[in-house]
């Protein structure tokens, strides 16, 4: 067994540990959840060293006979882009154990465990190089997630459970045809044997086959993104569920469709890919500016916050669609980005919910002054969320936007419209909860940041700033390895010669110039 | 016809599963007069212990394959598969049933009688080389089955389920039977293997609507047995009806084995003519699927809503029948084997959890039985999951492989609504999941007994295979492809 699985593996193996330590001993159960999920958090920092960086290929590559008929076989691995989507869950699970630790004081065994559980199944869907394997990690991360949702959530829970697994449910059952369509077309999911068919020719669509198959991908992975207007799950989902809930669902969940689309969409149906990305990068700018104009609009924080997601990672779909190395890096850049900054986002909402109990706008005004230390952390993450130069989401948006502007100019001229609203929306949230009078049922509820508090948001808002200065530590692997994956698009795609950026004047910050500064930005 | 009328030692070791059952039943009945009402608790144990020295024959009938009384009975692999099967799942409900019958003060000797002779007909039909075999089969289970559906007199409801799938049952039967008699007229024989002979070669197109006659006739009655729509109206009322552990009972041997025939009759006798009833099966398939999911949505009562899911599973393996192929042949055992457990487990639950006269079957009667027993709800819980098609358990898995065999075959539309009405499926279930685990428990869980230890093996044995089959689906699948070439 090797490191990775070993990452895999923990969280399974928390989750049967929990299973049997008794329910009484709730600050057993606590302890035991918060050192399994940093047990795997240091073990997949050790993945993070040993991780060759010069190499575009899988590594930790575990290949064993699972199923021997229809052949399906455990195969995990990581390149560059899952590496950082593992580090983020493995990351983002213990500070969600942190933030639960009060905040959850019933049916504690069962949170826990359930949490862990979830960890499994979020890193079994990004390493996973087998699409049945795939497939399996992808809906055992829907029922924990489930529960979480419908038992630890606020009134409207169950409404936002149902209403989360159903469309997730309708929206795989369209990728399992499609996977069973592929197998029967194949006779493999082995994700490598297939990118080798594709490219030594031995496996070809035509172009009707092609586009269904991609659909039933892409709206399987739409729905999860979520993309516009496939979104109206999200909401619900993020205001009901507990605060940790909301927090691995925005952070690591929504990544999962992300991801689909980079790992499979593109390189398994690059032809149907091409030609539907016009609209579908209509949709993600839709989606990037309707979700921050509802966001600017949102009376109750999560919810506002949850819209912003929709924005946010509308610049990832759009990224992933414009087929340039930049806005291809961008969008995966900008999945970390949004994992950290909104993942902190809802951490700091779950911090002031706690104090007030509430989620309303309108309930809070003044907080700066009794909590000091919080509306600093605060602010620091809604600039970093808006995309301040120096923070994170700056650079992975100017990347997405970047390479929107190579494949068409008007694309990043709407885009670039919600990174104002964006400074609108959290603006206007940071002045209407922190700034102004007082009121005394405020100041009676806020305590500045505890000591716990201070250990799950900090290790966010330190990497806000390192992801936006030292873009390097972070980017040369995913640009290998989002390289690769552009490389395999190209199969069966004619060149596309109808512009080159180098002879084309266009306005400043893109072309040439926009290049260089990206370069320099690195 | 062969020269040799005795039979020998092998050909009595093929049926010594349904000879130790019929012994065993028989001498329960002998008993049943001679014990005293404490305990009758014995003979659930007796029972007991014949269905599982009838379960190691049945295993070991792999050992020697071959026919007997010259070619009525034939044991291959799919017939030992079956046999087991439902030999298995009558171990489940006898598990289950001792202290549910305790608590409805009708522990009696012919519960247990009539459970052995119908799983005696099912392993017949399992077994059968031939369509008189075949009724006998048919009868010998359903007859028992019908008795078992009333076994609790006072029970109003459980007179009318009786009353229902008897009338129905012997309408399907006689539809089978005359189905069986034309097609004797149109070649002359009622050997599956011979028909098959017979429909191969082109002399016998002039009784081409002779022979579509009768397998359409056959479809029908057999369609019954397995409740595929058009003709699943009795299920949700025979589910509810009966006494809970008869309706597990119900949803998985009779089942069970009428699809063992369904197959080996259209992959045996009818394989030549066979793929032009693609269309009908697989009308019938979607139909199933549709009618079944569709009315669990609005049910109220678990047993009912139970009863509607049984027919869309039932919808699913017709998925697989429509593939009419060997991988669809082996989806569907795999997957009767997935149903089988699932359903049972989901059953006995029920069965604790109703208590005496059943007043506790509503759906809402489960809130908080998630925080009351969690054991018995996180098994209840899996059960749930498998049947909703969660990955790493059995349903899962099943349904994979059925929907594979179907777009083998090319039935791309089948394939894509029979999905999608299972996402629909996964809202009846999660109700249920919801009411245990997002409710405050109500009056239902005042007082709620432990399980027993009976239930409980039960509860565990299902659970145990479902999560297996679900995880390691190889160890089925395998002796499930290897055996799925009827005829072949």
């Amino acid at each position: 067994m090797n490191l990775l699985d070993a990452v895999l593996f923990l969280p399974l193996a928390g989750f049967l540990l929990l299973l049997f330590v008794p329910r009484e001993r709730e600050e057993a159960i606590r302890r035991t959840a918060l050192v399994v999920s940093l047990v795997a958090f240091v073990a997949s920092l050790a993945l993070l060293v040993r991780f060759n960086r010069a190499e575009a290929g899988f590594q930790f590559v575990a290949n064993l006979p699972w199923i021997a008929q229809p052949a399906i076989r455990f195969y995990t691995g990581i390149d560059g882009v899952s590496l950082w989507l593992v580090l983020l869950t493995t990351l983002l699970t213990p500070i969600g154990v942190l933030i639960s630790w009060r905040s959850i004081d019933r049916r504690v065994k069962e949170f826990f465990a359930l949490f862990l559980l979830m960890e499994f199944g979020l890193v079994g869907v990004f390493v996973s190089l087998d699409m049945f394997l795939f497939y399996v990690f992808w809906e055992v991360s829907l029922v924990p997630m489930y529960f979480l949702i419908g038992v630890w959530g606020h009134e409207r829970r169950i409404y936002a459970a149902v209403k989360f697994f159903l469309y997730t449910m309708a929206g795989s059952v369209l990728m399992l045809a499609a996977l069973i369509y592929l197998y029967n077309r194949t006779g493999t999911l082995d994700y490598s044997v297939l990118l080798q068919m594709r490219a030594n020719g031995r496996l070809v669509f035509d172009r009707v086959e092609e586009v269904v198959l991609f659909l039933g991908f892409f709206i399987a992975f739409a729905i999860k993104v979520p993309l516009f207007p496939l979104h109206t799950w999200l909401p619900d989902a993020h205001v009901e569920a507990p605060t940790a809930g909301s927090v691995m669902l925005a952070s690591v969940m929504l990544k999962m469709g992300c991801y689909g689309l980079v790992r499979f969409c593109l390189p398994l149906f690059p032809g149907a890919s091409r030609d539907l990305a016009p609209s579908i990068a209509i949709l993600a700018i839709i989606g990037i500016l309707y979700g921050a104009l509802v966001a600017l609009v949102q009376p109750n924080m999560k919810k506002l916050v949850a819209y912003t997601s929709v924005s946010h990672l509308g610049f990832v779909v759009l990224g992933i669609f414009t087929f340039t190395e930049l806005g291809m890096n961008g969008a995966v850049y900008q999945m970390l980005n949004h994992g950290v900054s909104t993942g902190a986002l809802f951490v700091l909402v779950g911090y002031l919910y706690e104090r007030r109990h509430s989620l309303e706008i309108s309930d809070y005004g003044g907080v700066a002054t009794v909590a000091p230390n919080l509306s600093a952390i605060f602010l620091i993450t809604a600039l970093a969320s808006m995309g301040l130069p120096l923070l994170n989401n700056f650079v992975g948006e100017y990347l997405v936007l970047q390479g929107a502007a190579q494949a068409s100019f008007r694309w990043a001229v709407c885009a670039a419209i919600g990174v104002i609203f964006a400074a609108c929306y959290m603006l206007w949230l940071y002045q209407r909860v922190f700034f102004g009078e007082t009121r005394p049922e405020v100041a009676a509820h806020m305590p500045d940041l505890g000591r716990r508090e201070w250990a799950a948001i900090l290790p966010l808002v330190v990497l806000m700033v390192w992801m936006g200065t030292l873009t390097q530590s972070f980017l040369p692997p995913i640009t290998k390895s989002s390289a690769a994956i552009l490389d395999t698009t190209k199969v069966g795609v004619s060149f596309d010669v109808h512009r080159h950026p180098l002879a084309d004047p266009r306005p400043p910050g893109s072309g040439l110039a926009g290049r260089q500064e990206v370069a320099r930005a690195r | 016809m062969p020269a040799n009328f005795v039979p020998t030692a092998a050909e009595y070791f093929r049926v010594l599963p349904e000879i130790l059952l019929v012994v065993v039943a028989t001498l329960i009945m002998v008993l049943e007069p001679l014990t005293s009402k404490p305990s009758k608790r014995a003979l659930g144990w007796t029972a007991l212990a014949g269905l599982v020295a009838a379960l190691i024959p049945a295993v070991l009938g792999e050992l020697a394959p071959g026919t007997a009384f010259s070619g009525m009975v034939m044991i291959d692999g799919f017939a030992v598969f079956f046999r087991v099967l439902v030999i298995a799942a009558a171990i489940v409900v006898v598990l289950m049933s001792g202290s549910y019958l305790r608590r409805e003060e009708a522990e009696g000797g012919e519960y247990y009688a009539l459970l052995l002779y119908s799983v005696a007909g099912q392993c017949i039909m399992a077994a059968a080389g031939e369509l008189i075999v075949v009724f006998i089969g048919l009868e010998i289970s359903s007859i028992s089955s019908y008795v078992l559906a009333g076994y609790l007199r006072r029970a109003k409801l459980g007179n009318e389920a009786a009353a229902k799938y008897f009338l129905l049952g012997s309408f399907a039967t006689a539809f089978l039977l005359y189905g069986i008699a034309l097609i004797y007229g149109a070649t002359g024989t009622t050997s599956l293997q011979g028909i098959r002979n017979v429909l191969a070669h082109p002399h016998s197109a002039s009784s081409a609507m002779l022979v579509g006659a009768a397998a359409a006739l056959m479809f029908v009655g057999l369609a019954f047995k397995v409740s595929a729509a058009p003709f699943q109206i009795w299920a949700p009322d025979v589910y509810q009806g009966a006494p809970a552990p008869v309706s597990a009972f119900l949803a998985a041997g009779p089942k069970v084995a009428a699809f063992a025939v369904l197959i080996r009759v259209y992959m045996t006798a009818f394989s030549t003519v066979g793929a032009s009833w693609t269309g009908i099966v697989a009308a019938s398939a979607l139909l199933t699927m549709l009618v079944g999911n569709f009315a669990a949505l609005v049910q109220s009562n678990v047993k009912r809503m139970l009863g509607y899911s049984s027919i869309a599973h039932a919808g699913y393996v017709m998925v697989a029948v429509a593939a009419h192929s060997v991988t669809g042949t082996a989806a569907a055992m795999f997957y009767l084997a997935a149903y089988v457990f699932m359903n049972a487990g989901a059953f006995a639950v029920v069965a604790q959890f109703s208590r005496a006269g059943e007043q506790f079957v509503e759906i809402d009667d489960f809130a908080g039985l998630g925080w009351r027993q969690p054991g018995t709800a996180a098994l209840f819980s899996i059960f749930l999951l498998s049947l909703i098609g969660v990955p790493l358990t059995a349903g899962f898995f099943g349904k994979f492989y059925i929907f594979k065999a179907a777009l083998d075959a090319n039935l791309v539309w089948l394939t894509v609504i029979g999905l999608l009405t299972s996402a629909v499926a996964a809202y009846y279930y999660l109700r249920l999941l919801v009411v245990m685990y997002m409710k405050e428990p109500g009056d239902a869980l005042q007082d709620l007994p432990p399980l027993s230890a009976g239930t409980r093996t039960a509860l565990w044995i299902s659970a145990a295979f479902t999560l297996v089959l679900g995880i390691f689906p190889s160890l089925v699948l395998n002796y499930a492809i290897a055996y799925a070439h009827l005829g072949k």
